[in-house]
């Protein structure tokens, strides 16, 4: 489904280097989780690969289905089925979340090709997807992420992404500023949306996120790399030792 | 030498107008060009046109301007239930118009009234008070030689309401018309207009509300790439008096509205709101905000809400002012004056005012000019929205603030639609 190969990044504004050589081949239908200690470079590969101005591809290259991800505007990344669920959405008063909405997937669906969806259609459609997200309609017909809880935003980005059904979903540290109740609700939306055609790539600093969805693969970044590959134990053993052994055992010092 | 080269600017610019063709208030009309003579027209020197050049509008002929050739475009307000009264050039076209009866209104025009009519000792009276402190000698000359208007008394609560809508059609048209409103007590009334009324228009619109009225005003000035226009709105508020007003612009080489509100009864209410978008591509186009209101008695509330989208080297000025007089107490102002520029090319000019003379108010202002949040492109972008319409959704976000202060929800569907409709025709 992706493939990031040699991928390197740097900061256009400092010059600085962040992403030193990533890789990684992601399945169909597999959920990855990336963790790692703060500044390791995790919401960069997020960023760049969904197209955020601000970054310069240096080196190497990301395939969404074969598709050169990094020749692409953020819209056309879109539309070829990326999907970016933000660590922290943006507020956008006086645009409806239900205008957003529509706007967004039928510019995604005239981008492929496909016809797009009559306002009857779209309110049906929308009212099924917010009634299994337990999105409340009021939510719906409020300006987007204006006035909205953090559980609130985090559950936006999720019914975002049921009405755009992407193919590479990448959820950027979506456990940030949730609690208890509102990541379980939210996961159980990633976990309502996993089938073998769809990807995810998990973001997080935390075991606990992984509780409730549960990862094919973890991997460590730090310094701009990944740095260690493993399945779900690997998450358990971050949280019970912190990244300190590991880093250490990669000759990495200095970035905690 | 001729006897046009020995006139001064002022008296070209009144000789061009023309004879009156109605002598209705003729008193009025005689103090009212007393007071033009006095403060003459106005130049860079004076504070509050230092910004705006006013040659065009102090020019003896209007430079010639082509009407908008609107298409498909639809009418404004062409889906609202209302009162059509039209002018064509600034000349009353009874044939388009509706017939001017309303219950809870009598309407009358100025061409045709004569003495001993109700707004005889009203027209004048409240653009003479406007005069002080900041002189507005455009009002003073519409009210010297404007050559028709409405002139509407409300005594109940219409069930519609009133459109002026004003065509330009004749490439040097030079309109001048003023309108008159009272709303008597616990009456209320909508008036919409439309339109851009010649090549150069003049308007005053003088508002007076007893206690208790209610006032609502939403003008759309658009469609001409060319047109020049001045426009004042004078209003008087007596106490729990409720004045709101919303100015939606689009287009115009140089538009200059302003408005002066007297809130002279406790409780009052006086809200103006405005949005402007400025594309300088096809056509230069400069737009000034004015606005001074003066609270006078206590608890009184206002607030001006002003937002201009600017690109292609167009030029926005807001001049906003809150006067808190001695005496009024609990007041309670507020002002924000905001641009969004599109590119580099583009100007925003603000000159946020408070006078406070009272010890026990609330009154803020802000403004500022920025660009695009680049953050929130991105956003909309990933989410598939193609930079273009996720630009227009931002503007629309910008200007969120000022078109709320319509409450009229088809009414602000309109406005949003023609919006839209701007935005859509003018992504680079």
């Amino acid at each position: 489904m992706l493939e990031i190969k040699n991928l390197h990044v740097k900061l256009e504004e400092h010059d600085k280097v962040i992403l030193k050589g990533v890789n990684l081949t992601i399945g169909a239908g597999e959920v990855h989780a990336i963790m790692g200690p703060n500044g390791s470079g995790k919401s960069t590969l997020s960023y760049v690969l969904s197209g955020r101005d601000g970054y310069e591809v240096t080196e190497g290259s990301a395939a969404l289905e074969g598709a050169e991800l990094l020749e692409m505007e953020p819209e056309e990344r879109a539309a070829a089925g990326l999907f970016l669920a933000f660590q922290y959405p943006v507020e956008i008063p006086g645009v409806g979340n239900m205008t957003f909405l529509r706007t967004a997937v039928n510019a995604q669906r005239k981008a492929r090709g496909e016809e797009e969806y009559s306002a009857g259609e779209f309110l049906k459609l929308v009212r099924e997807k917010a009634k299994a997200l337990k999105i409340d309609a009021e939510m719906l017909k409020r300006p987007v992420n204006v006035g909205f809880s953090g559980g609130e935003k985090k559950r936006n980005e999720i019914l975002q992404m049921a009405m755009l059904e992407p193919k590479m979903c990448i959820l950027d540290e979506t456990d940030s500023g949730l609690d208890v109740d509102a990541m379980r609700l939210v996961a159980e939306g990633v976990n309502a949306l996993r089938d073998a055609n769809r990807s995810f790539l998990v973001i997080t600093h935390y075991q606990r996120l992984l509780d409730h969805i549960k990862p094919d693969v973890v991997h460590i970044m730090a310094d701009g790399r990944i740095i260690q590959t493993g399945g779900p134990d690997l998450a358990l053993e971050v949280e019970a030792n912190g990244y300190a052994e590991i880093l250490k055992a990669h000759g990495i010092e200095g970035v905690l | 030498m001729s006897a046009a080269e020995k006139m001064t600017p002022l008296e070209a610019r009144l000789a061009a107008l023309g004879p009156l063709s109605g002598a209705a208030f003729g008193a009025a009309r005689a103090a009212a060009r007393a007071r033009l003579g006095a403060m003459g027209l106005p130049g860079k020197r004076d504070e509050y046109w230092r910004w705006t050049d006013a040659s065009a509008l102090n020019a003896a002929q209007p430079p010639a301007a082509a009407p908008f050739e609107a298409g498909d475009e639809a009418p404004v307000f062409g889906e609202t239930d209302r009162l059509k009264i039209v002018f064509v050039d600034g000349v009353f076209d009874a044939a388009a118009s509706d017939p001017l009866e309303l219950a809870g209104l009598e309407i009358s025009r100025l061409a045709l009234a004569g003495e001993g009519h109700w707004a005889e000792g009203l027209y004048g009276a409240l653009e003479a008070d406007g005069q002080s402190p900041v002189a507005r000698p455009f009002a003073a000359l519409n009210t010297a030689v404007a050559s028709d208007g409405v002139l509407i008394r409300v005594t109940g609560r219409p069930a519609k309401p009133v459109h002026l809508i004003y065509i330009h059609a004749d490439a040097t048209s030079d309109p001048v018309l003023h309108h008159l409103i009272r709303v008597e007590t616990g009456a209320e009334l909508t008036v919409l207009e439309s339109g851009p009324a010649g090549a150069r228009f003049n308007k005053a619109m003088e508002v007076d509300l007893a206690e208790g009225a209610r006032f609502h005003h939403i003008r759309v000035q658009g469609r001409d790439h060319e047109r020049r226009a001045v426009t004042g709105i004078f209003a008087r508020l007596a106490a729990g008096a409720l004045f709101k007003s919303f100015t939606l612009t689009a287009n115009g080489v140089l538009t200059r509205n302003e408005c002066v509100i007297d809130m002279q009864g406790d409780d009052a209410v006086a809200h103006v709101a405005g949005a402007a978008l400025g594309d300088g591509a096809r056509a230069p186009f400069h737009h000034d905000d004015t606005v001074f209101i003066t609270h006078g008695a206590e608890r009184g509330e206002s607030r001006q809400v002003f937002k201009k989208v600017l690109k292609h080297g167009a030029v926005g000025v807001f001049q906003g002012k809150i006067l808190v007089k001695p005496g009024a107490q609990k007041t309670d102002g507020y002002q924000i004056s905001q641009s969004l520029l599109l590119d580099d090319d583009s100007q925003f000019l603000g000159k946020p005012e408070l006078e406070i003379y009272a010890d026990d108010v609330k009154c803020s202002h802000g403004s500022t000019t920025g660009a695009i949040d680049e953050t929130a492109l991105f956003y909309l972008r990933s989410r598939g929205v193609p930079v273009q319409e996720a630009v227009s959704l931002l503007v629309l976000s910008f200007l969120a603030d000022a078109i709320e202060e319509v409450e009229d929800e088809a009414l602000k569907d309109e406005i949003v639609g023609r919006l839209e409709g701007w935005l859509a025709r003018h992504r680079d």
